[in-house]
């Protein structure tokens, strides 16, 4: 196997007593849908946090493309490549989906340290966010507040966001948590798309979607990797029968 | 353009108002110190403007860079110096700077805590022009004569100090309207609505906080260079809290969401007060109420009064 694209050696976290992440290692190769599953209160988020550098872990290392970046704060993070989508619908809703689309394409296009130009009509910025909403299905839409968008054209747009940044790793945090049945199939569809792209890490609670998109599976309990396999390998399992899946989940 | 001129009507109508003014029958000098006023106190709350509404940073210290503008223009009156070309630079860069070296602190927290820590860096401000005897103390220090530009008596002028005043007022609203329509206008403003998300795509909004902050303080000293050259006096009152609270009030009045609210709230602030006072002795009885009243009722402020579409 090639160099892990993200790394995970023994990371723990705790909240006073609680160990919510316990000595957790974690490959993800490039280019490989990497799924995480687990109940309620397992640790996806916490994880996810700790990848991403909203939180920093108490024990371990976190290595991103070979380089230690377990100190490094969530935007240096960001800026390296590391992109993160939120379990709650995070837009900016008083921008327009352009806007917040062109924002995110900013990010990665020289410095904003820019005080004359007016930023909306940057030619280069809006054609990338345009490109961006077109490529999720947004395409009409770019020209709208996003507070007028219904939910899953928000898990859309944030997912076009994510993608502006030209990130090397996708961390999504349940992208399709409260979208409906049309919605879901276009994400899963889309997210099939970024395969190969990008490594992506995916937190999704929607069993059909990850035994779909997943290359691998890791299964999160009590803050521990019960397992990582693919799809066969964990649905045999029967620590996750027990802890997570329920029967009619592996029909 | 058509779009520009819609969006932007109502603040180059009141700008065109007060350029008419004096020639429609507001030409005498009580109405133009009163105008005067109005428009040195717009310009520090457009300033203001760029950091509560733009940024999403409520301080309660801003009174404290118009004081610092002012004391800059008495302390060089002191040492003879009163040309423009001098006065100014320094007042607006002592102003920028105590902007910029309390936010870097100030910056470090939110919320509530920026409202009390930029509340106490201006009460040491004003403390420490209170203690400044060689400038009078707490009794103030009159200018010897206004400041000069190019060497001329310029600013002697009633008629002339007003269209300084609104010149630079206009110029102030051009700069800010530019700045928050910039790129880094954008990362700003992004960072007042949602500072994980902008954080996530890679900004930090630190720099781009403190930099509006030092940028709202370089306005500030210059509403303080002219409010010094149009009341020839400077005292610690400029610098007090409440002052702050008023400029942060005529913010709220006129509407945080357009940098021109500021101008619109500090217009009718200046006017309502002067015609309160004249009318009653315990004016401040009616005054608060309205004042309560305006910001419960005009929820857009008085920027929002022209749009329906919210």
């Amino acid at each position: 196997m090639a160099d892990p694209l993200l790394s995970l050696k023994g990371v723990s976290k705790r909240f006073g007593g609680l160990t919510v992440t316990d000595t957790l290692s974690l490959d993800l190769c490039q280019g490989e849908i990497h799924a995480l599953i687990g109940p309620n209160g397992a640790g996806k988020t916490t994880l996810i946090n700790l990848i991403s550098g909203t939180l920093s872990p108490d024990e371990g290392r976190v290595l991103f493309a070979g380089t230690d970046v377990t100190r490094w704060s969530l935007q240096r993070r960001a800026r390296a490549g590391l992109a993160r989508s939120f379990q709650i619908t995070s837009v900016l809703e008083r921008f327009t989906a352009r806007d917040n689309v062109a924002l995110a394409a900013q990010a990665r296009a020289g410095s904003s340290f820019r005080f004359v130009r007016p930023v909306a009509r940057e030619a280069a910025l809006n054609r990338a966010a345009e490109a961006e909403l077109a490529a999720v299905g947004l395409g009409s839409r770019a020209g709208t507040q996003a507070a007028s968008l219904s939910h899953g054209e928000k898990r859309q747009l944030e997912l076009a966001m994510v993608l502006a940044t030209a990130p090397r790793l996708l961390v999504l945090d349940e992208p399709l948590a409260g979208a409906g049945p049309e919605e879901t199939a276009r994400l899963v569809g889309l997210l099939r798309t970024l395969r190969g792209r990008f490594g992506i890490l995916l937190v999704e609670h929607d069993m059909d979607a990850v035994f779909a998109l997943a290359d691998r599976i890791s299964v999160l309990v009590n803050g521990r990797l019960v397992v990582t396999g693919d799809a066969a390998t964990v649905r045999a399992h029967p620590e996750v029968r027990s802890a997570y899946l329920g029967d009619d989940a592996l029909a | 353009m058509t779009r520009a001129l819609r969006t932007q009507a109502l603040p180059l109508l009141v700008l065109a108002a007060l350029a008419a003014a004096p020639f429609v029958g507001f030409g005498d000098g009580f109405a133009l110190t009163l105008l005067a006023r109005g428009m040195i106190l717009g310009m520090a709350a457009i300033g203001l403007a760029l950091l509560v509404g733009g940024a999403g940073l409520a301080s309660l210290g801003h009174a404290a860079t118009v004081g610092i503008g002012a004391y800059a223009v008495a302390w060089l009156d002191l040492a003879g110096i009163d040309g423009a070309g001098i006065v100014v630079p320094v007042a607006i860069g002592a102003a920028a700077l105590f902007a910029g070296v309390t936010g870097a602190v100030s910056l470090r927290t939110s919320g509530v805590h920026f409202i009390m820590i930029t509340l106490a860096f201006g009460q040491m401000a004003f403390f420490t022009a209170s203690s400044l005897s060689f400038l009078g103390g707490d009794d103030g220090y009159t200018l010897y004569g206004r400041t000069t530009v190019f060497g001329a008596g310029l600013l002697q002028n009633r008629l002339a100090f007003h269209f300084v005043c609104l010149g630079l007022l206009a110029l102030v609203w051009l700069i800010c309207s530019m700045v928050l329509d910039s790129r880094f206008g954008r990362v700003l403003q992004a960072a007042r609505d949602n500072p994980l998300r902008v954080r996530a795509l890679g900004f930090s909004p630190y720099p781009y906080r403190l930099i509006a902050c030092t940028l709202a303080g370089g306005i500030g000293g210059l509403a303080g260079v002219l409010l010094a050259n149009a009341t020839e006096f400077v005292s610690p009152a400029t610098l007090a809290w409440t002052r702050s609270g008023e400029l942060l009030f005529m913010v709220i009045l006129g509407g945080a969401s357009r940098l021109y609210g500021g101008l619109l709230g500090a217009l009718a602030f200046v006017l309502l007060e002067e015609w309160l006072s004249g009318l009653l002795t315990y004016w401040r009885l009616l005054f608060g109420p309205l004042l309560i009243l305006a910001v419960l009722f005009l929820r857009g402020g008085l920027a929002g009064l022209g749009r329906r579409d919210g």
